[in-house]
């Protein structure tokens, strides 16, 4: 069965931050929270790298882990989802992110975070698929229409890849094979220990 | 058209040409594959496969520029990229604290936790099984003695209640999910832990209020003096029926509970106020770098995450080691010891309880009775 990843290749990310804005729209997310961002290291030096992270729906999800309610779940294609009617606002899947995924409406005023809002893979939510109620609370649902997330499909390099990970995987190391050089994809380690690929 | 009319064996002839031609390039490209890779000191093409199949180690590793291994390694650990949306935190890419926090919520925090609670109940219900309730050995007399007025009651209660919520409100972060989950739902264990949440977030200050007034309130019977040798070295009367060390108006084990609230109180406090309020302090960093004075090397650079890890689990851990010293404190004040309730029920206590467990403070009351009395009778002369 196909196991949903991301892959952000560094070799190929221009910063352009299409795939921030495309999330953005797609998904109507709120003013001020980020599902998805680019990050540059070494900006402006010599080596300057750029990844494209947002929620990686890690294999044995730590955020699944800590969550004192039962928010958080995974799908059978490996997307990692929650609930916004079960999340209570305690923040601990952020502490426990390794790629700080997890956003919060407000940050913190007086403990009132609200409720948790992460990337869903451009899948919705517990709610009736592509419902009203499933848009306004988790965005669009693109895999029920039988999409992959807005993001990677728009990113011009093809430097974020989404989709089943053994096919990414395999164009990935196509690509590694090409360069001379590189080696497994950035974050996987983390998120997807012991995956094999 | 000439191709049209060509010969089968000219054909035959062209194609050793294509054979021929596709040779050479063959072994151009070998050549060239075999140049360039003889420059470029990564090895062979099967040693960049090996390392594409290594999930673990970072993508980028270099042509000949050593500094690209260094910046992925300085990702791992933590360093801070740049990013274009406001929130410039989102620059660190990946943490490692998470894992910590993961380890030790879901792994000893949670079990040792449930096995502390459990084994202080049991530990009571065994000592009240062999011991029995402490009665009042000279029986019950009819005269009361006031102990606490109704403002230590007031800030007694206030701290204890507000314990009590804080209490089971945290316990239910950490076991609701499966204690309560499996009998009233996801649903409803959803709404549970709001309104747990709530209680606990505002009930904090209640707690907080509490502390400050017992501390200030109490804090000058609380000074240990030579009497607590004795009571402790005596086991404070509890274990042998009639023994009873002399005490003031707190004896050893009580100072000993009062110094533990005041000090844990404290720390919950302060790592509960930096979980209601995150990434306002540096309450850890700041507190290492104290201890580090006493010749300790703990970390005094904490990023964000990092701090809030640390408060949750300490603020967990240490609510944990209150809550049990607390049941200890609700037996002894209730079922374990006749006549102790009252103390903070009513204020008053029987007069051969207050003889029995605090001598020195009715021997204290009575003199200063005395000498009011003294005091009036020569004004009335
Ligand atoms: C004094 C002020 C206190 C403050 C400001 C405070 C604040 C907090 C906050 C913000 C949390 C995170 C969950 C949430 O957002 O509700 C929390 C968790 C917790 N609190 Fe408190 N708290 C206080 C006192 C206490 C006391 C007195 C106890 C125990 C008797 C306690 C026990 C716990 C426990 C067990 C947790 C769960 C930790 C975990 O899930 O690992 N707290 N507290
Ligand atoms: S990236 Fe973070 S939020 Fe996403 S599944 Fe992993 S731990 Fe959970
Ligand atoms: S903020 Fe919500 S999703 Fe995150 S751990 Fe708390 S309850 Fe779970």
């Amino acid at each position: 069965m196909a196991r949903m990843r991301f892959l952000s290749d560094a070799e190929r990310c221009v910063e352009c931050n299409a795939c921030v804005t495309a999330c953005k729209n797609e998904n109507e997310v709120p003013w001020g929270i980020n599902r998805r961002r680019v990050v540059t290291i070494s900006d402006g030096k010599p080596g300057e790298r750029s990844i494209s992270i947002a929620c990686m729906h890690c294999s044995d999800a730590p955020c699944i882990a800590v969550c004192p309610v039962d928010t958080i779940y995974q799908t059978e294609i490996g997307i990692v989802l929650h609930s916004k009617d079960l999340c209570i606002g305690c923040g601990y899947c952020f502490y426990a992110c390794p790629f700080g995924a997890p956003q919060f409406p407000q940050t913190g005023n007086f403990g009132t975070r609200g409720k948790m809002d992460k990337c869903t893979f451009c899948a919705g939510g517990p709610e009736e698929e592509n419902s009203e109620a499933e848009f306004r609370k988790y965005g669009r649902n693109r895999i029920a229409e039988g999409k992959l997330p807005l993001c990677a499909e728009l990113c011009s390099t093809k430097a974020l890849l989404a989709g089943d990970g053994a096919v990414i995987s395999d164009i990935y190391r196509e690509r590694v094979i090409n360069r001379g050089f590189g080696a497994g994809a950035w974050g996987w380690g983390r998120a997807y220990p012991n995956s094999g690929s | 058209m000439p191709r049209s009319t060509t010969s089968v064996a000219t054909m035959k002839n062209n194609t050793a040409t294509y054979a021929r031609k596709a040779t050479v390039i063959f072994l151009l490209a070998l050549m060239a594959i075999f140049l360039t890779n003889s420059f470029s000191q990564t090895g062979s093409l099967a040693q960049a496969q090996t390392q594409a199949q290594n999930s673990q180690s970072p993508v980028g590793a270099p042509l000949g520029n050593s500094s690209d291994s260094d910046m992925w390694r300085a990702v791992k650990r933590g360093d801070r990229g740049n990013v274009s949306i406001i929130d410039k935190k989102s620059g660190v890419l990946i943490q490692s604290g998470g894992q910590f926090l993961r380890d030790l919520r879901n792994g000893p925090m949670f079990s040792y936790g449930a096995a502390a609670i459990i084994g202080i109940i049991a530990l009571l219900s065994l000592f009240y099984m062999l011991r029995g309730r402490i009665r009042i050995d000279s029986g019950k007399s009819d005269v009361t003695v006031t102990r606490f007025n109704s403002f230590e009651r007031f800030s007694h209660w206030l701290l204890a209640i507000s314990f009590v919520i804080l209490g089971l409100s945290g316990l239910n972060m950490i076991y609701g999910k499966f204690l309560l989950t499996p009998l009233v739902g996801k649903s409803s264990y959803g709404d549970i832990a709001m309104a747990g949440k709530w209680l606990h977030n505002f009930v904090a200050f209640a707690f907080i209020l509490g502390l400050v007034l017992i501390l200030i309130i109490w804090i000058r019977h609380n000074f240990p003096n030579r009497h607590d040798i004795v009571w402790l070295l005596k086991g404070g009367g509890m274990f042998t029926r009639g023994t009873h060390p002399p005490a003031k108006k707190f004896n050893a084990g009580q100072k000993i509970l009062f110094w533990l609230i005041i000090l844990a109180g404290a720390s919950i406090a302060l790592s509960g106020v930096s979980l209601l309020f995150p990434f306002q302090f540096s309450l850890f960093a700041d507190t290492f770098e104290i201890i580090n004075r006493l010749g300790f090397n703990l970390p005094t650079e904490l990023t964000g995450i990092e701090e809030m890890q640390l408060s949750l689990v300490w603020h967990s851990v240490v609510s944990i080691f209150m809550v049990c010293v607390i049941i200890a404190h609700i037996y002894i004040g209730s079922v374990g010891m006749e006549g102790a309730f009252d103390a903070m029920g009513s204020g008053e206590v029987d007069k051969n309880w207050a003889k029995e467990h605090h001598s020195i403070w009715v021997d204290e009351l009575e003199s200063k009775e005395r000498a009011k009395a003294a005091s009036k009778q020569v004004a009335a002369e």
